[in-house]
């Protein structure tokens, strides 16, 4: 899965600015010398916007030789290490939080505060958390996206059910779709992730945003009343037969038809499930959005909001027009343009930007920008470190299998918490 | 004054030079050499390195920290290390199932039938197949809700049952698909083998009114021995080597309960949330003495082999 886009066009300018001999008149803004990228935006829409960046940019620097490397998004998370350490581009693409701890720590992510400085940023306010590690910044954003559920109106109407704001609504609703036997939630756990979601939205629900990023640094112990209570919620769901059966066996994508079938009638998960559900068919009319609903009225609501990112390596060669990428990235037209619907279809970091006419966009950008006063969340395996992450998610899977185990899960979650941080 | 001439013994010094002197000696080893640098520097030294690494703390980026023996104590109170370790012996014990059922259809297939090559081939085709698609047929197979299996077990009011869901079902269903190709390649070795079963020995078992089972029990089996040995050879280290299924199929889940050492170790040192390099060259290193059992009981025979 790799593909080199030469940008003809600089190669083009180049030779023309030595045909005429306008040396002289080089702006001071163009770049030359060479850009190396390494994207992990292998899937079709990624790559194209990834392929558009890079073009345009090149448009803007005719003496720059910018060579982009594209590799399939799940080889890219093992093969990051190998070429952070030999063979390092100029800027690679990454996630935000503590998925770049490790990395950071090994000192393979440079410094780049100074790029932060001034109107970034402002600019940037929303994301700049989840970049900074030790009050310093070590990458940009260009994309993030809400998490919710997503639900099929259709089946709602027909039951004469309406968006939930409250727990005992929520159950209620669920109730009265069980009835009429169908289930409430798809999912499909195989790769975990799936299970993180639904223990973050119930933990930040029940114990609030600081008790999420307390738990994921490991200054809560995961025997914990509040986390129980977490798992009690949890536990109601389960013991309604709330979700789909045989989860385990599914991965998200395989979990999508129970939805499109109409078998089942909701799915917790990011924005990016909006268009494989369109693709099977799915209309607007069809499909809507709600933000988790309140558990505990004590908590203020809090949401997660995974960020992807682009980072320069520290043994990058040409870190000057690295840089002068990344700004060009976060900059606000470049952000409303890559993330329309017709591109990557998430909301831009860029605070400038316009968010796309779109419904699911709107109504994400709505809930993060007015309705989410705890604090936005990462993820539950962008905000534990990797091997926490692990472990605790495999326990939630067990739980949602065997709810009767769960003393035995919070031990083992325990155990490794006392040798991981 | 006459000196009684000797003839002179001492060998007359060798003129030709050391090369040539030596040529025949050397010359099997300079054709090994390559071989040899190659197999020390790309095997022998990583089992060593191995070693050392298990004595380490390190996130295969920064600074190793020397930490003893501690990744080792610690895999000795790991309970998905003793989940791994029981499914490896799963894989060495059912994976031995292909050697009599490969066998057996290989006695079917040796006929003389018009198209037996077609057939020969068609048993032959799961092993030509990669391991990836192979898991990925058996994962639609047992897939619980629109899988063919549960429609099967449905014709018989059986099921539904969710083979690569269950803890106690998701094992001996990756075996069942590591059985498939394994079976075929048995077969192929008996294939061959059966081409070399000497005729006479059979008439001779048939004017002692040997038939059926007696017949191969005694008298085809025993010539089939070589076939044998290389199908278990082959199938115990198919059975160690069981990655690629497990990670097609279930990627080590349900909660962990599919991993087998080699997975274990890929997980907890290269996989997306594992940095821990010292604890995944420590199972690595318990994996390599359970195949160390094994290798030295096959050159063991081989020797023996030899000898006679």
């Amino acid at each position: 899965m790799r593909s080199n886009l030469k940008a003809t066009v600089a190669t083009l300018g180049l030779t023309m600015a030595m045909a005429t001999g306008a040396f002289a008149d080089a702006h001071a803004a163009k770049l030359s010398g060479d850009l190396v990228i390494f994207s992990d935006m292998g899937n079709p829409a990624p790559r194209a916007v990834m392929e558009g960046m890079v073009e345009r940019f090149g448009e803007m620097h005719p003496d720059l030789n910018i060579e982009l490397t594209v590799i399939d998004r799940e080889a890219y998370k093992t093969q990051i290490r190998n070429f952070l350490t030999a063979n390092t581009p100029d800027v690679a693409n990454w996630y935000a939080a503590n998925r770049m701890l490790p990395y950071v720590n090994a000192g393979l992510f440079e410094d780049i505060s100074d790029l932060w400085e001034g109107t970034l940023s402002e600019e940037l306010a929303s994301t700049k958390g989840a970049m900074t590690l030790d009050g310093k910044q070590y990458g940009v954003p260009y994309t993030y996206y809400q998490w919710g559920v997503y639900y099929r109106k259709d089946i709602y109407d027909e039951l004469g059910l309406s968006e939930p704001k409250t727990w005992d609504e929520f159950k209620a609703n669920c109730q009265a779709i069980l009835d009429s036997g169908k289930k409430c939630f798809t999912i499909g756990t195989k790769f975990l992730w799936t299970a993180g979601g639904w223990f973050d939205y119930l933990n930040m629900r029940t114990n609030g945003y600081d008790f999420h990023a307390a738990l994921t640094n490991g200054e809560v112990e995961w025997t914990d009343q509040r986390v129980k209570d977490t798992f009690a919620n949890w536990r109601e769901l389960l013991d309604m037969g709330a979700f789909i059966d045989n989860h385990t066996a599914y991965s998200w994508q395989e979990a999508l038809p129970f939805m499109t079938g109409g078998d089942a009638a909701a799915y917790l998960m990011g924005n990016f499930a909006v268009a494989p559900l369109r693709e099977a068919g799915l209309t607007d009319d069809q499909l809507d959005f709600y933000q988790f609903p309140m558990i505990n009225e004590d908590v203020e609501l809090a949401e997660d909001a995974p960020t992807d990112t682009f980072h320069i390596p520290t043994g990058a060669k040409n870190k000057e027009n690295a840089r002068e990428f990344l700004r060009f990235v976060v900059s606000a037209d470049n952000q409303t343009l890559i993330n329309n619907g017709d591109n990557l279809g998430q909301l831009p970091v860029n605070s400038k930007s316009s968010v796309d006419d779109d419904k699911f966009l709107e109504q994400g950008f709505q809930m993060l920008s007015t309705n989410s006063p705890g604090g936005v969340a990462q993820f539950f395996d962008r905000d534990a470190p990797a091997e926490m992450a692990k472990v605790a998610m495999e326990g939630f899977q067990e739980f949602m299998v065997k709810p009767d185990n769960l003393d035995k899960i919070l031990d083992r979650l325990e155990r490794a918490r006392a040798r991981i941080y | 004054m006459t000196h009684a001439t000797l003839p002179d013994i001492s060998p007359a010094p060798d003129k030709r030079s050391w090369w040539r002197r030596n040529q025949i000696g050397l010359s099997p080893w300079l054709f090994l050499a390559p071989g040899m640098l190659f197999f020390a520097f790309y095997v022998i030294f990583p089992i060593f390195q191995s070693f050392q690494i298990s004595l380490l703390d390190w996130d295969g980026l920064g600074e190793p920290e020397f930490i003893g023996l501690q990744n080792y104590q610690e895999l000795y109170y790991d309970d998905a290390f003793y989940t791994s370790l029981w499914n490896n012996m799963l894989w060495l014990v059912l994976y031995l199932a292909a050697i009599p059922a490969g066998l057996f259809i290989a006695l079917f297939l040796n006929q003389t039938v018009t198209g037996i090559r077609l057939y020969k081939s068609l048993f032959f085709f799961p092993f030509v197949i990669s391991q990836v698609v192979v898991g990925l047929v058996f994962t639609w197979f047992y897939d619980p809700t629109f899988g063919l299996l549960n429609v099967m077990l449905g014709w018989v009011g059986l099921g539904p049952i969710n083979v690569l869901g269950d803890e106690r079902f998701v094992t001996v269903g990756i075996i069942l698909a590591g059985i498939w190709p394994q079976t075929a390649y048995c077969m192929i070795l008996y294939l061959t083998g059966l081409n070399g079963v000497n005729p006479e020995q059979i008439e001779a078992g048939r004017l002692d009114n040997a038939k059926g089972w007696k017949m191969l029990w005694y008298i085809i089996i025993p010539q089939l021995k070589p076939a044998t040995f290389i199908a278990f050879v082959v199938t115990i280290i198919g059975a160690l080597r069981s990655f690629d299924l497990i990670s097609i199929m279930t990627n080590g889940g349900p909660f962990g309960s599919s991993r087998v050492l080699s997975f274990y170790m890929f997980e907890v040192a290269l996989s997306e949330y594992g940095f821990r390099m010292g604890y995944g060259a420590a199972i690595a290193v318990v994996l390599f003495l359970i195949m160390l059992c094994f290798i030295v009981y096959f050159l063991w025979s081989m020797y023996q082999e030899d000898k006679r």
